[in-house]
């Protein structure tokens, strides 16, 4: 039976077919541009590569990074924290860090620690400055049956959460091991913040990203120490590339039975602690 | 000169950077109206797609309501981004392992779908006003026809096809949008409260109830203003639709809650205090009690009594006012809850909000409500009323 159509109808259907056929060939242009686009922002170069790079002679494919922290070793003087807060333009205020120390205290007759880090008021009001640091002698005429300090700071993981959520790839892991952040591609959405199980990262409302130790990686890549490494007066932070046997990082490792943060998370942290307790996570 | 950034005080031990919380409650608007779009769609498609005429006379309202609130579901991320100016980066060169990367795209093509919908649900009527005006609003409705204006049978019988289909495709299209959402919170394993496989069909049941309920409150105001006689039947199939998705909703709440509870993880013993401390109204009053059982129980003595007329217009429009508190009170609790517990397991941070500024309490109520006074327009271009009134109306004008 021939069913008769009303030519706009057939109209109709034509042009619902042509922007069909126009929307399937938008959506193969727009997946080969964004595949090229990708390609374009893929950070798989070696940067040495490219004139951008600060260090031109540097290869990340030749190092990799590690942190090792002896705290035995950490007397809590917070040189660190300052070397850090003035090397990498950190905001001045007791609120946000690329690295901290942390204070355990173990009162006789309480079950748990007492933790506090620099930016604790009452450490504050001690210093009398949110940019100097220093622990307060809070515990003065208490029973401390055990005490010791904790140095934290970005655990460069192997599996990084904040690489991972972020969704413009603007925090990336180099080929070194470090997690870096392209400040011109972020959009601040601080994503990357909630993801971090250790609180590593802070957002600078000044610049509208967010900001984290990378290891002092403007430093390391000229053959230099992290200014919180060259800070320290007792060597409780260690640092070396782990593919150099005699580096002091890899003795570090080799010679201690060592533990990271968090394992359980399977980030895979590439800061590598001595001497911290049950309590520290 | 104000400080840019508000610190957050706290007890007990919290790493230092965590002492700025965030995600402020921009963060608890966003969820909260893609949940009114999926809820909105829902009762769309329930009227659509699985025939419940009853629904038929807020049908339409639906859509227009489900794309109002879904014009604005960018602008509270938008308003929080350190770097609004790059937003599309996300599209131009997403980073798949993101789960935020497809956001996009997602609302994207759901956008675009809803406007297709509507397109072809209102083509006769935007045809007849393209035909009968001659001022500027006459301009734009032949623009809006787009060419066509064949509204024989067999053209109709074309547009209801698509219409079915569309709607068809917007189910897992708005679902899988707000469920999304969930996975965004649910997928992260830095905080305790937020890390749960059962997040996304949380968002997604609690989407639906705020969404119906809203439908609920703007179909009774609407033919308040429009002095016309509220259909009980449809008032009591909205009802229908919240009492079921409600039980759902509830019973995974409170499954969530007793998972954490009873794998009692390292940090329960915080999340313990915080529920029994500083989220024992938000949480338990205001969420639960108030804004989920109560109107359970209404609805549920509603209809076990058989209640009809005023007194069920009035007692479901009182728990859908509720309900849609309750599910705004679930986002709150989970995005600003979820950062008042440190990452420590050790510590508790209090969230200020504040009145004025960018991501003050204002703000949050403007954004909102915006999707309201937006849909006041788009009713006017698009009358979505089925009763005589409306025809009249939309004849005479």
């Amino acid at each position: 039976m021939k069913i008769h159509q009303s030519p706009s109808l057939v109209a109709r259907r034509r042009f619902l077919s042509r922007l069909g056929l126009a929307t399937c060939a938008g959506a193969i242009t727009g997946a080969g541009a964004l595949g090229l686009a990708r390609t374009v922002c893929a950070k798989t170069e070696t940067p040495a590569a490219g004139d951008s790079f600060p260090t031109k002679d540097y290869d990340w494919t030749k190092h990799q990074w590690a942190f090792g922290v002896d705290a035995t070793k950490c007397i809590g003087c917070l040189r660190c924290v300052e070397a850090c807060k003035s090397e990498n333009h950190v905001p001045g205020n007791a609120h946000q860090f690329r690295t901290w120390v942390e204070r355990y205290v173990y009162i006789e007759g309480e079950e748990r620690a007492r933790i506090d880090s620099q930016q604790d008021p009452v450490n504050i009001a001690a210093s009398g400055s949110q940019k100097e640091y220093r622990f307060a002698d809070r515990y003065k005429g208490e029973k401390v049956e055990k005490a010791f300090f904790v140095p934290k700071l970005c655990n460069q993981c192997e599996n990084p959460a904040c690489v991972q959520v972020c969704p413009v790839g603007a925090t990336y892991k180099t080929k070194d091991g470090v997690v870096l952040i392209d400040e011109k591609r972020c959009i601040g959405c601080r994503y990357c913040v909630q993801a971090c199980p250790y609180g590593a990262r802070y957002f600078d409302e000044e610049r509208g990203v967010p900001d984290k130790c990378t290891w002092c990686y403007h430093r390391i890549t000229k053959g230099l120490q992290p200014a919180c490494v060259e800070a320290c007066p007792v060597g409780a932070r260690v640092f070396g590339d782990i593919r150099d046997r005699g580096s002091p990082v890899s003795l570090f490792v080799r010679n201690n039975r060592v533990q990271v943060l968090k394992p359980e998370s399977g980030n895979a942290p590439q800061v590598f602690y001595v001497g911290i307790d049950k309590e520290v996570n | 000169m104000e400080s840019l950034i508000h610190f957050a005080p706290y007890i007990g031990w919290v790493y230092p950077n965590e002492t700025v919380i965030e995600w402020t409650v921009l963060l608890a608007v966003y969820p909260y109206l893609t949940g009114l779009v999926a809820g909105a769609f829902t009762v769309s498609s329930l009227y659509q797609v699985f025939g419940f005429e009853r629904l038929r006379p807020v049908a339409h309202l639906a859509l227009l309501t489900s794309l109002c609130c879904m014009l604005f579901v960018p602008l509270p991320l938008l308003l929080h981004l350190g770097h609004p100016e790059r937003a599309f980066n996300a599209m131009i060169t997403p980073h798949l392992t993101s789960a935020m990367a497809m956001f996009g795209f997602f609302a994207t093509f759901y956008v675009v779908l809803l406007m297709l919908e509507i397109w072809f649900a209102y083509r006769p009527y935007i045809i007849e006003q393209a035909q009968k005006r001659t001022d500027l609003l006459g301009k734009v409705y032949r623009l809006l026809t787009l060419g066509s204006y064949d509204v024989s049978e067999s053209a109709l019988r074309v547009d209801r096809k698509w219409v079915f289909w569309l709607a068809v495709i917007g189910i897992p299209g708005a679902h899988g949008l707000h469920g999304y959402v969930g996975f965004l919170f649910g997928s992260l394993k830095s905080r305790e409260w937020w890390s749960s496989d059962l997040m996304p069909v949380i968002f997604l049941f609690s989407a639906i109830i705020s969404g119906v309920s809203l439908l609920i409150v703007l179909y009774v105001v609407s033919c308040k203003v429009r002095k016309v006689p509220i259909e009980v039947d449809c008032v009591k199939g909205l009802a229908y639709t919240v009492w079921a998705f409600i039980m759902v909703a509830l019973l995974l709440e409170a499954l969530e809650f007793a998972n954490i509870v009873y794998k009692g993880r390292e940090g329960v013993d915080m999340i313990m205090e915080f529920v029994k401390g500083p989220l024992l109204i938000p949480y338990f009053v205001l969420q639960f009690g108030v804004g989920a059982v109560t109107p359970f129980l209404i609805l549920s003595y509603l209809i076990w009594r058989g209640t009809t007329g005023k007194a069920l217009v009035f007692g479901v429009t009182l728990s859908a006012c509720l309900v849609l508190m309750s599910v705004f009170m679930m986002r709150w609790n989970v995005v600003i809850g979820g950062q008042e517990i440190s990452k420590t397991g050790k510590g508790l941070l209090t969230y200020h909000l504040p009145f004025f500024g960018q991501e003050g309490a204002l703000m949050a109520l403007v954004l909102t409500l915006a999707p309201i006074a937006v849909l006041l327009g788009m009713i006017r271009l698009f009358p979505p009323w089925h009763d005589k009134a409306g025809h009249a109306a939309a004849a005479a004008s």
